[in-house]
């Protein structure tokens, strides 16, 4: 295979596939059209900003025919006013500057459009045109027909208008406000010179520092109040309780201060730090947004369905407006919206989705179907029994499939020690009230102040999340995307690592298929492609990607039996593409290889086989996690595979072959109860309820964008000899979350007991928290980033 | 040095100036995006589509 790249995309060029043009080579027509398009419109600046920017148009006939429904059109967009309206799509393929560049050039391609703006961080273009010279269907094709598919789902038919929330920015300005101007009025007060104007003006400016910081304490501090007073209502002592018990009682102290003129008050340390706060949530929430990965189970919902009329035309309507009683049309791989009853003969509905199940369900006329379900092979009709906010899927993602058992058991970090943090503190500060009041008063007040806010509960608050996020990062920089924080604290426990055989630790690309048999025409060639592309199965993708492009037929009685193989009608030929034994044939000495036999209109052609082709490192990898995990290889394939793999990975590997869906699952299950803690690495597809079942689940993917929900992070696939890389970096994420802590109740033990012996001024232990808050944060930032690159050195020296 | 309260409460009052300068600015979402238009400002311009490009430039200005 040549080692070329495509010109337009950067994929690896098949040698009989180039197409070469204008002096370029390109791996298929859709990228050499995208470059012709460009070039006629003297766009191929595209190309000057990034090497190989762009990405294969997919074929989407069919799949934007709901935009030539006006209310729907209307909905989807932000603007409408005479002739012009405003959209805004998201791009999931926006990636790179050559993205902005050519998104915000779409002037130059479409006359209709006025004008576009990226926003790179959401992945968002925002378009601006003419909506009597181009319709939102023609403006959608064109960025399909360039490589920039919009992804347009329910979300954003159902908001509609985009509320952004931009509190916290208006509260960070009010306290950096407050915060800033109160430094330097306080000025006069730090220098404790006995001047007779400053006496005489004191009171002007501890009144006017008073009115400053009530904007910082009122406003910017409000989301800690609200959530102190959530907990307490529901019983529970969260992390922001002491927080907001220590800004009041600042703020009660430093007033009454000024009031009876005992002192200045630390309305400064006040509002400095809830400035700090508030700045470490907006650093959490920058870090988390752009790794969106949770997707609403609505955006996986099509947005417009076939419904069939009583006068039996089909129309295509909005997914909302279904109401109980109609007739829907649903497609084959179109998914069920709403629950209905099946009025077809018969339907095959995959559930993988719901239930994690690949194995198609059958139901007969007359079975209720649910919701969620993608069908599998020809048209059905059915009927609507509940419109779609009423639907089983609704109620099952928000209960228990996804929502994983462990998340029960195991409370983060934070909340562990929250609960014991706050009560503890409350008790040391009103037993020091207590014994100073007999003593002296005035060091009661100080005393009961000074331990509230000595203690510093930020630094446990922030801790956790800006190490967890820092690291999220840092994974996401690499490829390596986690659902959130909690997978991390989940990866440090794992102790057993499962992994899929087919698609995980073999690459689908680069197989080597070769055919023995007798010669397939064009014909019957694009007869098995058509019959494979309704299939799923690894080797299908596989053989379906090696076969040569082909016309698109329709196919009929479409039916996969898992384990065994595949079999369609087309144009009244029977076609089956499955094992020996399915297609009827008697198996000889092959049965060690993995291969897929062809049988067509009753005659048997012959067989493709697969070497499977392992992924690089492999070897390496699992050498490497041998030293502390133990291993298995869980595989649906035959053991033909098991000398190269016995030979390819470390002694002492389990292999297990054979195993059915069901299987892997009760595989996991079987290891949790004997109490390990199992992470699963699987290709998402077929073992999603082996995924979901595990402790940690990570889908291997080629292409991001594609993913099953039951699985807790993505890996990259052009990344995965780093596993061992990303276990350590969690593991040491654990470390530096559990140092920092170490680090903060140093800080806590000694100023309190300064605090608690009336030796500590409430003014100096204002400073001591947001000092020790930034120290915290810096000192916990540091440390992940250097673990990090440590650990990628040592492994690169390895 | 009465006079001070007069210079504080002008000072006080430039400041809230600025600040409603930066409620006015975060309202009308220009720190929505704070990555794209570092990006934006690289790229070259064209003489062939000159005025719509000036469009684009003056309004970043304006903001």
């Amino acid at each position: 295979m040549d080692t070329q790249n495509c010109f337009h995309c950067g994929l690896t060029i098949v040698k009989e596939e180039e197409i070469i043009f204008d002096d370029k080579d390109f791996c298929c027509a859709g990228c050499k059209t995208v470059y012709e398009i460009f070039s006629l419109n003297d766009l191929t600046c595209y190309y000057d900003f990034e090497k190989s920017p762009g990405a294969t148009p997919q074929d989407i006939k069919g799949k934007y025919d709901f935009l030539d429904n006006e209310s729907i059109v209307s909905k989807l967009l932000e603007f409408q006013e005479d002739t012009t309206a405003i959209v805004s799509l998201s791009i999931p393929h926006i990636h790179c500057s050559s993205c902005i560049w050519i998104l915000e050039n779409l002037q130059r391609i479409e006359e209709g459009i006025s004008t576009s703006q990226v926003n790179f961080p959401e992945k968002k273009v925002r378009i601006t045109y003419n909506s009597d010279k181009v319709s939102l269907q023609t403006i959608v094709y064109l960025l399909s027909s360039i490589g920039y598919e919009p992804y347009i789902s329910l979300e954003n038919y159902e908001t509609g208008k985009n509320n952004v929330d931009r509190s916290l920015t208006y509260k960070l300005g009010v306290a950096f406000f407050c915060f800033g101007n109160i430094m330097l009025l306080s000025f006069p007060e730090y220098f404790e010179v006995k001047e007779y104007w400053l006496d005489q003006y004191r009171g002007f400016f501890r009144w006017l520092i008073f009115a400053l910081s009530l904007p910082s304490f009122f406003y910017s501090a409000s989301g800690y109040y609200v959530s102190a007073y959530k907990s307490i209502r529901s019983k529970m002592l969260n992390i922001d309780i002491p927080i907001a018990l220590g800004i009041i009682v600042m703020f009660v102290r430093s007033t009454v201060d000024i009031v009876f003129d005992y002192g200045s008050g630390f309305f400064d340390s006040l509002t400095g730090l809830v400035f700090f706060m508030l700045l470490g949530k907006m650093f959490q929430i920058k870090t988390y947004s752009f790794l969106s990965f949770e997707r609403d189970f609505k955006s996986y919902f099509p947005i417009a369905v076939t419904k069939i009329n009583s006068d039996t035309s089909e129309e295509s309507v909005p997914v909302y407006d279904i109401e109980k009683g109609d007739r829907l049309l649903i497609r084959n791989q179109e998914l069920i919206p709403v629950d209905g009853i099946l009025i077809s003969e018969k339907a095959e509905i995959d559930y993988s989705f719901v239930t994690g199940e690949a194995i198609p369900i059958t139901k007969k006329s007359g079975d209720k179907v649910f919701a969620g379900g993608k069908q599998i092979g020809k048209v059905i009709e059915m009927e609507v029994l509940h419109s779609v906010s009423q639907s089983y899927l609704t109620q099952l993602w928000s209960n228990e499939v996804f929502q994983k058992k462990v998340e029960q058991k195991h409370k983060t970090i934070t909340d562990r020690i929250s609960r014991y943090f706050t009560p503890i503190l409350l008790l040391i500060a009103f037993a020091g009230f207590g014994y100073w009041i007999f003593k002296e008063v005035n060091t009661a007040f100080n005393v009961f102040t000074a331990v509230l806010i000595v203690a510093c509960p930020c630094a446990l608050a922030l801790t956790a999340p800006f190490t967890m996020g820092n690291v999220l990062r840092i994974l996401g920089n690499k490829k390596f995307y986690l659902k959130n924080a909690l997978v991390i604290e989940q990866l440090a426990k794992v102790d057993t690592i499962v992994f899929d055989k087919t698609g995980t630790i073999t690459t689908n690309k680069k197989s080597n298929i070769t055919y023995q048999g007798k010669t397939l025409s064009e014909v019957d060639l694009g007869m098995v492609k058509n019959v494979l592309r309704a299939s799923n199965h690894p080797l299908s993708r596989m053989l379906y990607g090696f076969l040569p492009d082909t016309q698109k037929i329709k196919i009929t009685d479409f039916q996969e039996i898992t384990g065994k193989g595949i079999q369609a009608s087309l144009n009244g030929i029977p076609i089956l593409i499955g094992s020996a034994h399915f297609v009827a044939v008697s198996e000889k000495d092959d049965i060690q290889q993995t291969t897929v036999h062809l049988n067509i209109g009753g005659v048997y052609y012959g067989k493709y086989i697969f070497n499977n082709q392992y992924r690089d490192g492999l070897a390496i990898l699992f050498n490497d996690l041998s030293k502390q995990y133990q291993i298995k290889v869980l595989s649906g394939d035959n053991e033909g595979e098991r000398d190269t793999l016995e030979n390819l990975l470390p002694k002492g590997t389990e292999l297990i072959f054979n195993q059915k869906p069901e299987q892997k699952l009760a595989f996991i299950k079987s290891l949790q109860e004997k109490g390990n803690n199992v992470m699963m690495v699987g290709d998402g597809l077929n073992d999603a309820g082996a995924l979901a079942q595990s402790n940690v689940g990570i889908s291997i993917s080629e292409n991001v964008n594609v993913f099953s929900p039951a699985c807790d992070a993505i890996l990259d696939a052009s990344v995965f000899q780093q596993l061992d890389y990303f276990l350590k970096l969690s593991k040491k994420a654990m470390t530096t979350i559990r140092m920092s802590f170490t680090l903060s109740l140093l800080y806590n033990v000694v100023g309190l007991s300064f605090a608690i012996t009336g030796n500590l001024l409430p003014l100096v232990a204002a400073i001591i928290m947001p000092l020790s808050t930034v120290t915290i944060v810096s000192f916990v930032t540091v440390m992940s980033n250097f673990y990090a690159r440590s650990l990628n050195v040592i492994k690169k020296e390895n | 040095m009465s006079v001070i309260y007069l210079l504080i409460s002008i000072s006080i009052l430039v400041a809230i100036g600025f600040f409603i300068a930066f409620i006015r600015a975060v309202k009308t979402g220009q720190y929505d995006d704070d990555y794209t238009p570092a990006v934006r400002m690289l790229f070259d311009d064209e003489l062939k589509k000159t005025p719509k490009i000036e469009l684009n430039t003056t309004e970043e200005k304006q903001l």
